[in-house]
């Protein structure tokens, strides 16, 4: 198909073999609601993915069912060749999937320092009696960290703000924040959620610069939750479309754009005609 | 830590030195901020242990009899029990103020250590004679005697194991409802202990008479020939002294450990699961380990706590266990600052005092200085009401605390790293109220 001239860049071809997130018929509901319906998701090696749809459509649920922040109805979900189907939060971060949230949810009273060495958990070791006694096996550890916490900050355009406490950096750094202390979490998959939300404009394009350079640089599949379709639509590899739960329809950015569901679900019906 | 803290520090003096014009005061300020950070770190907590350590030595020179308002000093005595209602203070702050969990039932910890103080080292148990390193008791004397010492050990690790016990299936609730349930614990262990002498014949707590007499700690004859170490406390003359300078060591560990599980890596785990349990288990942390870990670690100091007063008073008595205890040691760690070791401690002591004698010292001194002597009151018995008006007092004018945590109190002391950022000051100088744009609207709340 020809390329249009309003992607930016060429994304690399994702390598071929298995997928890194399979979601086979994931189904949730809450009472009689069926937020998401039979869902059948894949996320592809160093892709970055984008999962669109109107306010209600059941992006969030979906994303939470991946993350073991809720316990499917039904269905499957296999990251890296391991079922994490139900498996609870901190135990399917462990195995490599780090996330933001959609309300920015950092802690507060840490510093933003803190913030990322939380993130770093399941990664570092040290026990009660090696930190009591001051080990230095675990100083060492624990020096290593928070050299590691500051590139991380740096990198996501944090450079001076360590020591100060979360609560009190600016919105756009507090999103920033949190994309760091996801990244420390080592992800190979890497969930945002509505990353954009209250941001500006301008703000907006420097941070999904920042996506597109995370995924050159970093060995990381990237999975967007949008509904401002724009946003994805310069730097996904594949975009899926949800509404009342299902999908209603899966392709490259220009295939969505043209799709009549998705343009009906989006401005209603009689905008395609 | 304290590197953090130098470089706060550096940043702050440099602003300081802009604004301040060079009194003696401020140039004996800056020659102290000179001094290298250890040294300042150090040199108050040396000068601190110091008095503390030296306390029963010029207790008796202290003027006494019509102190204003305290009338008179505690007596050593009295110390050794605020110290150990401190330590447990501590401890309990590891579970409320670190990991956000409400805990009403933090007596139940206190109970389980000095029952095992009770049953490891008294005559309790007629049916065996065991003696580990006991010391002060004749060697027929029947029972389970095993070492003070040990038996500190042992209780915390054992307490530390019924923390987890108790919070296996409770700390799955959040909030209010974890509240409730430990409540509700902190309840049924001395009903449980008040009823258990006979269980199935078996006599294991000597119901309300409780157990007694427990052993008293001490270093054993062959240390007392050698080094001079007392033998037995109970022997010795001065043993309110050598009980002192024993819980101050027992609160000094606690307080050691404490600091020291605050700033690893599951002390930040505790903090962002008070700060936001779903981010947390979301960031890799197992939340129901990580929570008992909390509960098994405030345990533990509860426990060493209750076996040493258990020593101390020689005795482990249900009636020592009530609900009372729970809420008096929560409101040490509401009014020193959740989450802040110096400011529990502070509180602790205080508190601790005014329950032990102070109010009573206190109400001495109106009767005899400031009531006539037609209206005398008992201070002492409005100690509830008077301990309300405290901690609404503390809501409503210093809900953070005494001391506030290092972290809260950070956001206004201290700016990022480094003295060249100069105008973030000015602009935390902006934030500040009063400082700009004043009748504006007034400082907004944080938090």
């Amino acid at each position: 198909m020809s390329e249009q001239p309003t992607t930016t860049a060429t994304p690399p071809a994702p390598p071929a073999g298995p997928d890194l997130l399979v979601a086979a018929e994931v189904r949730k509901e809450f009472g009689g609601l069926v937020a998401v319906n039979d869902l059948t998701f894949t996320i592809p090696g160093r892709a970055i993915v984008s999962l669109i749809g109107p306010n209600g459509a059941g992006k969030t649920t979906f994303f939470n069912t991946l993350t073991g922040l809720y316990k499917v109805t039904d269905g499957e979900i296999t990251f890296d060749g391991e079922d994490v189907t139900n498996k609870p939060p901190h135990a399917i971060t462990e195995r490599g999937v780090g996330r933001t949230f959609q309300n920015i949810r950092l802690f507060n009273q840490m510093t933003a320092l803190e913030n990322v060495l939380v993130g770093m958990h399941a990664r570092l070791s040290g026990g009660i009696l090696g930190s009591v006694f001051g080990l230095p096996r675990v100083r060492r550890e624990e020096r290593e960290a928070r050299e590691r916490a500051r590139e991380l900050l740096t990198y996501a355009g944090l450079g001076r703000v360590d020591d100060e406490l979360a609560e009190s950096l600016s919105y756009g750094d507090q999103r920033r924040l949190e994309v760091a202390r996801a990244l420390a979490t080592e992800p190979k998959l890497l969930l945002l959620d509505e990353p954009t939300a209250g941001m500006n404009p301008q703000e907006t394009v420097t941070f999904m610069e920042f996506v597109s350079k995370l995924r050159e640089e970093r060995p990381v599949s990237i999975l967007l939750i949008e509904h401002d379709m724009k946003v994805v639509m310069g730097i996904s590899d594949r975009v899926t479309v949800l509404d009342y739960g299902e999908k209603i329809a899966e392709g490259t950015p220009q295939e969505i754009q043209k799709d009549e569901r998705v343009i009906e679900a989006y401005l209603g019906k009689g905008a395609t005609q | 830590m304290a590197r953090r803290r130098d470089r706060a520090r550096g940043a702050y003096r440099s602003y300081r030195s802009q604004a301040a014009n060079r009194s003696g005061v401020n140039t004996l300020r800056g020659e102290w901020r000179k001094l290298p950070g250890p040294v300042r770190t150090f040199t108050p907590i040396v000068i601190l242990l110091t008095i503390a350590i030296l306390y029963p030595f010029y207790l008796s020179s202290l003027p006494t009899g019509n102190v204003p308002l305290i009338y008179s000093f505690p007596s050593v005595r009295s110390m050794v029990t605020i110290l150990v209602f401190t330590t447990m203070a501590v401890g309990l702050n590891v579970v409320v103020g670190y990991c956000g969990l409400l805990d009403l039932g933090y007596v139940a910890f206190y109970a389980i250590g000095a029952y095992t103080a009770g049953w490891l080292a008294s005559g309790q148990f007629q049916q065996v004679n065991f003696h580990f390193g006991s010391v002060g008791i004749s060697r027929d004397a029947r029972g389970i005697h095993i070492s003070i010492w040990l038996v500190l050990i042992i209780a915390a690790l054992l307490t530390a194991y019924g923390g987890v016990l108790i919070g296996l299936p409770t700390l799955r609730l959040r909030g209010d409802y974890l509240a409730i349930v430990t409540l509700g614990f902190g309840e049924i262990i001395p009903q449980f202990v008040r009823n258990a002498d006979s269980l199935h014949g078996f006599d294991l707590t000597h119901g309300t008479f409780g157990i007694s007499p427990i052993d008293s700690p001490g270093f054993g004859n062959r240390l007392h020939t050698a080094v001079g170490l007392p033998s037995a406390y109970s022997q010795e003359f001065t043993a309110d002294r050598l009980f002192f300078w024993t819980a101050l060591a027992l609160l000094l560990v606690t307080i050691f450990c404490c600091i020291r599980l605050r700033d690893s890596r599951l002390g930040r785990a505790w903090i962002a699961i008070r700060e936001d349990e779903t981010a947390a288990g979301a960031m890799g942390i197992p939340l129901m380990r990580t929570k008992t870990w909390a509960y098994a670690i405030g345990a533990f100091f509860g426990g060493a706590a209750g076996a040493f007063i258990a020593s101390f008073n020689a005795g482990a008595f249900p009636s020592q266990f009530s609900f009372n205890i729970s809420v008096f040691l929560l409101c040490m760690v509401i009014l020193g600052g959740m989450g802040s070791i110096w400011g529990v401690v502070v509180a602790g002591v205080i508190l601790s005092w005014l329950n032990v004698e102070g109010l009573a010292n206190i109400g001495t001194w109106l009767n005899n200085n400031i009531f006539p002597q037609s209206h005398q009151i008992e201070v002492a018995k409005y100690q509830f009401g008077i301990y309300g008006i405290i901690i609404v007092l503390m809501m409503m004018f210093r809900p953070q605390g005494l001391i506030p945590e290092a972290r809260r109190k950070r956001e206004i002391e201290e700016g990022t790293r480094g003295a060249l950022d100069e105008p973030l000051y000015e602009m935390r100088g902006a934030n500040e109220p009063g400082a700009g744009e004043r009748g504006s609207g007034g400082p907004i709340p944080r938090g």
